[in-house]
């Protein structure tokens, strides 16, 4: 509660939350806020300036931008919302075994996440849907391959400073059992740093999907998409720079809200991760696009 | 000096794992293909698929053989850097990725220069003048940096200063001008981050006792802030931006797309659209080697420079 309360007591919070329940309104209400249907093409009015019937103008296939931006959070948030569900637990189940568990099984499970962390996330996943093709379970298989080992060593990190401390030593000594005591005693000590982290993530996430979708293997087309409508976009934007300023406004404000709520999050939560969590998201947006 | 061997010696043993690893990624990254090789490469020459044509390709590429066996046979192969053929242009993958090399160092060595011009500056400044208007811009500058889509960033860099101003010309190539508006987009978020991580360390240094011993002998502020404060403050940051170093890399993928520059990682898309897959398969780990070895060759110079790390932690 406390949390919330500090949480609410700063503006920026304030404005990247407001932010984020906006584009989770409009993508969520996208069907009943749109002018028109997002994908119908008519090629009579294509690349026409903003106007009555189309306040933002249209694409090169006549299609509306504005309900196409509207329509555009829908894909990324949904799927990085999913995304960023299967890596937390995925990172919290082998962060916890390893810390806990500790040994062979800690170096082994380690090592696969430095193999794992050894490719920069964007060229893996576009790899990974480059072979296998796209489609949105490639897609969703290929974001949690390349976004999982960091946490899951930061996890891992936290559980064995945890491990340290008397009330878990008092734990084990009173002889609780292995599950118990990760469960009930250090699993919630490493919930500050996940929450951080994928309020943070959730914005790499979505950065990460349209920068795929800007190079023609994310989302496909005809689905709106903001990365996939920047790459539209491109042809034209010397006569319509609208039709790529908009999109990237679009995914530049869903980032900003995340990455601000994040920062203040990790701000009420534990001051001295500034600089680790400064580095942290600096890394994932340079692999993200 | 026995010792750093020793240290040099176990950190080369803890890479073996994790190459052998990329390794196997790599390799797995092939059989995920959902049609058969021998059929890619036949339609790539352009020899009809006959169900024979297939058995035979198969058996010269050596797909029937167990997947082991195969696997170690490549592994065989790529320790000699023989990454196969292309199948588009069938020259080897090797010397075409090389082709491709120049252009993408060049853009990450301007991309570094720019972030030093641009963060040093900016974090020294805006430690000095703490809380003013000009540190809350700094700040600014960092969210907007690392929320800004590069791909977005870079076409508006374009629009503004090719099209609208004319001061950059979209299609000569030769010049260190052409990589002006690619290194900004690059450097963005970077040069935002290190400015506050310098600001940061700098204000912890110019708190320390011997900076205000130099103050207190009566140096001038200019050789306090330089020679005293800055000096201690750069290494964390320098620390962090060896660490990153090899992040850029993954960051000049999107920037070689927007700008057309011939680079490793607009020839990655186009082998990708081409489904060139040993193509792929090399660039992938091309970028994975690179990406150990350059972090390896950083942790042996930290350990070189503070001997606290060689004989401390292994595991950060």
């Amino acid at each position: 509660m406390s949390i919330l309360q500090k949480l609410l007591d700063r503006k920026l919070a304030w404005f990247g939350l407001s932010l984020i329940a906006i584009m989770l309104l409009v993508s969520l209400f996208a069907p009943q806020i749109a002018p028109h249907d997002p994908l119908a093409v008519d090629l009579m009015k294509k690349l026409q300036p903003p106007g009555a019937t189309f306040p933002l103008g249209t694409d090169h296939l006549g299609r509306c931008i504005l309900s196409r931006l509207l329509y555009g959070g829908q894909a990324s948030l949904s799927i990085s919302l999913i995304v960023v569900m299967f890596t937390t637990s995925i990172s919290l189940l082998v962060g916890l075994v390893a810390g806990y568990v500790g040994g062979k099984v800690d170096s082994c499970l380690m090592r696969l996440c430095d193999v794992f962390l050894a490719f920069p996330s964007l060229i893996l996943s576009l790899a990974i849907v480059g072979t296998l093709g796209g489609g949105i379970g490639n897609l969703i298989f290929a974001l949690i391959a390349t976004h999982w080992a960091g946490y899951a060593r930061i996890v891992r990190s936290r559980v064995l400073s945890v491990k340290e401390s008397n009330f878990v030593q008092a734990a084990i000594v009173s002889g609780t059992g292995a599950l118990p005591i990760m469960i009930r005693h250090i699993l919630p000590y490493t919930l500050i740093e996940l929450t951080v982290l994928t309020t943070l993530d959730i914005s790499h996430v979505v950065l990460h999907i349209a920068g795929l979708s800007f190079l023609g293997l994310g989302i496909q087309p005809p689905t709106p998409e903001w990365g996939a409508m920047i790459n539209d976009g491109r042809e034209y934007f010397r006569r319509q720079p609208e039709l790529m300023l908009y999109p990237g406004l679009m995914l530049f404000l869903t980032t900003l809200a995340f990455n601000l709520v994040g920062d203040v999050l990790r701000d009420v939560l534990d001051p001295r991760m500034e600089q680790q969590m400064q580095v942290k998201t600096l890394k994932t947006k340079l692999e993200n696009g | 000096m026995k010792l750093t061997n020793h240290y040099i010696f176990r950190r080369s043993l803890q890479l073996i794992p994790v190459l052998l690893g990329i390794s196997i990624v790599a390799f797995l990254l092939l059989q995920l293909m959902p049609s058969d090789p021998a059929v890619v490469v036949l339609r790539a020459a352009e020899t009809p698929t006959t169900p024979e044509a297939i058995a035979d390709m198969r058996e010269k590429l050596g797909l029937n053989r167990p997947l082991l066996i195969q696997y170690v046979d490549w592994l065989w192969h790529v320790l000699r850097l023989d990454f196969g053929q292309s199948f588009v242009t069938g020259k080897p993958v090797l010397q075409e990725v090389m082709n491709y090399l120049p252009t993408t160092l060049m853009l990450m060595s301007c991309t570094i220069m720019l972030i030093f011009i641009v963060s040093l500056p900016i974090g020294i400044l805006a430690a000095l003048y703490r809380d003013t208007v000009f540190d809350q811009v700094s700040r600014l500058f960092a969210y907007v940096g690392v929320s800004m889509p590069s791909f977005w960033l870079g076409f508006l860099l374009l629009y503004v200063f090719s099209f609208k101003l004319g001061w950059f010309s979209v299609i000569s190539r030769g010049s260190i001008v052409d990589w002006v508006l690619p290194s900004i987009t690059l450097a963005f978020a970077p040069a935002a981050v290190y400015a506050r991580l310098l600001r940061g360390s700098m204000l912890e240094s110019l708190n320390q006792n011997y900076v205000l011993y130099a103050r207190a002998r009566g140096l001038s502020e200019r050789l306090v802030v330089l020679q005293y404060a800055l000096k201690n403050a750069l290494l964390p940051v320098v620390t962090v931006f060896g660490l990153n170093f090899a992040h850029l890399l993954a960051g000049t993928l999107v920037v070689e797309n927007v700008f057309a520059l011939p680079g490793l990682g607009r020839f990655a898309v186009q082998s990708i659209l081409n489904r060139d897959y040993p193509m792929i398969q090399c660039y992938v780990c091309l970028t994975a080697v690179l990406f150990v070895g350059v972090n390896f060759i950083v942790d042996l110079t930290y350990g070189y420079f503070d001997p606290r790390i060689r004989f401390g932690k292994q595991e950060l």
